[in-house]
């Protein structure tokens, strides 16, 4: 069987690279060959349709293309330029860009899978024995479409390992950047990090859409977190509002790490992201927050897979909607709780606010438990802002729009409130607010 | 400085106000009494401008203005202010934060400049002293957690702050203690002027031994059947509201 990205399959086979590389990218064709486009029919996908992706062929670019040297990435510094940063532009490194090897925090290293395809093993930082072990060993390419199409087809990303007992205070900043010649383009890609024995460090993704370009990106990220690691991720996309954006970010978490995970969606068109993580040792933690403003037409779909496959291990979820305009948002949460798994301490909700009548969620928190002496909660809510708070707030003299902004930004606080960061935190508050002003707003 | 009348209103084709007529002038403290279901809260709200209330019929004039033509915010601004039978809590907005918003909402329509958070501090504390709130409680979210009594206080403490000139007490007394009411009473007193009035909205006279009416007003059927001086409530309290449902039915 062929599908469109046959040639792509043929054209990444001939750039050559490790062999271990090429023999993984060949049995990711013959997944996502055999698997194909996954479809409503697939329980993983119930509540949304990938269509606009499967029906029709997004090109492979080998090259940048696009203005490296004028981007202004200012506005999505969180103002903190002084941030180590690694900028791929429409899916390729950009040296330019990017902060030099030798200005990296103590105990971080880096290198791009672009480097290790080009140069070879010589060219990686000493980093290429760790990115065989992993790439592609942590996130499942053989159950999911789009890790098999990325694993296939990604070409470049970044690869950031963290030394044992190095404790990184500084965050590092990775930001995949599409412009306006990013039209019609499949930008996949693939990021891994390795996190040390008691090591401490937190990475930031962003997802940035420059214009109103519809492409697709495809990315995969796969963070494995040593014994006591510490992992922060925050990830903010702000795609083009044109744009279709699937990610996989895929953990394995071995005893006492733990790993946290903030996804803060805003942009796309239509949007997936998959956090999954395996606490494959005692005493190991994951933490996943989300908070997703969607307007207009947007469709903005989160998966997380939690699954507790040691004793003692523990898990806590809080996942925050707010949607306006005809968005559709959808919440799946699996926390999975393996027999062995007991003492599993386990916690997940899912709240949302709907700001217009058009506005629509699915949301499924769910477990699945297999150990009989754990504790495990999880619930759903979906509201609207409260008509008595709002008049209550105008008699106190606050315009009808100052009183729904203020009441959806406390919405969102607590669950932006769990992110340590406080720059990050900053900025995604004042978005929040910023997102909420220009309300229209009806004399009820 | 208020003039109602003929004052209908309902909620969901439920006329609950059927032709009031009452006249408030700068100075004075006017109490409305009634049963449960009287239309007291209702007169309250509308005043307000809530939403969820549809005048059918006559007219509100404030200080020359037309106010059921006004929104709620534009009520406040105006100087009108509803103390909340129910006051409503709102999570992840401190009162410190939702007190200095509004009273700078206040001032941006007086033509003054606002107040940063520092400034604002001077402002509180000494309205809080008034109420006896502790300073503590400022950075709570508005109302979470407070018990009825502070709720109650919250209340005037946010009309200390926005100085309104129609106050509007709603039930205020209900459920406080003998204690919580003389403080609340206390903070009502203090705001007392000459261009100011206040409309006590309750049930029982006990309030009314701190916060003096002027003149007192029975609500019965959503119609004022009896106006009187405080001697009216002195009565009421001694025998009940049934003599006037009787003689409103006859």
């Amino acid at each position: 069987m062929t599908t469109a990205y046959s040639d792509d399959f043929r054209t990444v086979a001939e750039l050559g690279g490790p062999g271990w590389l090429a023999e993984r990218r060949r049995a990711a064709a013959a997944s996502f060959t055999a698997l194909g486009f996954p479809t409503r029919k697939n329980e993983n996908w119930h509540y949304t349709s990938v269509a606009p992706i499967s029906d029709r062929t997004f090109r492979m670019v080998r090259t940048p293309g696009g203005d490296a040297s004028s981007l202004d990435l200012t506005p999505y510094q969180f103002n903190s330029p002084e941030w180590p940063r690694l900028v791929f532009l429409n899916g390729h490194f950009v040296a330019e860009q990017s902060t030099p090897a030798d200005k990296l925090p103590e105990g971080v290293r880096v290198t791009t899978l672009g480097a290790l395809l080009s140069e070879g093993a010589d060219a990686s930082n000493g980093l290429s024995d760790l990115i065989e072990q992993h790439l592609g060993r942590v996130a499942d390419g053989e159950e999911h479409a789009f890790v098999a199409l990325n694993t296939a087809l990604a070409t470049d990303g970044a690869v950031i390992v963290v030394g044992s007992e190095m404790v990184v205070d500084t965050p590092l900043h990775v930001v995949f950047v599409a412009d306006g010649a990013s039209s019609g383009q499949a930008i996949q890609t693939r990021t891994l990090f390795v996190a040390g024995r008691h090591s401490k460090a937190t990475v930031i993704e962003s997802f940035i859409g420059m214009g109103e370009a519809d492409y697709f990106t495809n990315a995969v990220s796969e963070a494995v977190l040593d014994d006591g690691a510490t992992f922060t991720n925050i990830k903010v996309q702000r795609e083009s509002q044109s744009a279709f954006h699937i990610c996989t970010t895929s953990v394995h978490q071995a005893r006492d790490s733990h790993y946290l995970h903030f996804s803060c969606a805003l942009g796309a068109a239509l949007s997936r992201t998959n956090v999954y993580t395996i606490l494959d040792g005692e005493g190991s933690g994951a933490t996943l927050n989300g908070l997703y403003m969607l307007d207009g037409d947007q469709h903005c779909d989160h998966q997380t897979r939690i699954e507790h496959a040691k004793p003692n291990t523990f898990s806590r979820e809080l996942y925050k909607g707010l949607l306006d305009g005809n968005s559709h948002g959808v919440f799946n949460g699996k926390v999975y709780v393996h027999p062995e798994a007991q003492k599993t301490d386990g916690k997940q909700e899912n709240n949302n606010i709907l700001l217009s009548p058009t506005a629509h969620i699915d949301t499924k928190p769910e477990l699945e438990i297999y150990a009989d002496d754990v504790r495990c909660t999880h619930g759903a809510t979906v509201g609207q802002l409260d008509d008595t708070a709002l008049f209550y707030m105008r008699s106190r003299g606050l315009s009808a729009a100052q009183a729904r902004q203020l009441l959806t930004y406390a919405f969102a606080a607590d669950v932006l409130e769990t992110i340590e960061l406080e720059a990050v935190r900053d900025s995604l508050e004042e978005q929040t607010l910023e997102r909420f002003t220009r309300h229209e707003v009806g004399t009820a | 400085m208020l003039k109602i009348r003929g004052l209908r209103a309902g909620i969901e084709d439920k006329e609950i106000l059927r032709g009031i007529d009452l006249t408030v002038n700068a100075g004075e403290v006017h109490a409305v009494m009634g049963p449960n279901g009287s239309g007291k809260s209702t007169l309250a709200q509308v005043l307000a401008g809530h939403p969820s209330f549809e005048v059918t019929g006559g007219s509100v004039t404030y200080d020359g203005k037309d106010l059921l033509e006004l929104e709620p915010e534009e009520r406040a601004h105006a100087g009108v202010f509803l103390a909340f039978q129910y006051p409503i809590e709102i999570p992840g907005v401190t009162n410190a934060y939702f007190l200095r918003t509004a009273y700078n909402e206040m001032r941006k329509v007086q033509g003054l400049e606002e107040v940063d958070p520092i400034e604002f501090l001077d402002v509180i504390e000494e309205k809080a002293k008034l109420v006896q709130m502790d300073p503590s409680m400022l950075n709570r979210s508005v109302n979470m957690g407070f018990s009825g009594g502070e709720k109650k206080r919250n209340e005037i403490l946010q009309m200390a702050v926005l100085e309104p000139k129609l106050a509007i007490l709603d039930e205020t007394d209900s459920g406080l203690d003998i204690d919580a009411l003389r403080v609340v009473a206390d903070g009502v007193n203090a705001l007392k002027a000459p261009d100011r009035a206040t409309i006590v909205v309750t049930h029982y006279q006990r309030l009314l031994n701190y916060i003096v009416p002027d003149y007192v007003h029975v609500l019965v059927g959503g119609r004022i059947v009896k106006s009187g001086g405080k001697e009216l409530a002195l009565e009421l309290e001694a025998r009940g509201y049934d003599w006037l449902l009787a003689e409103a039915a006859a």
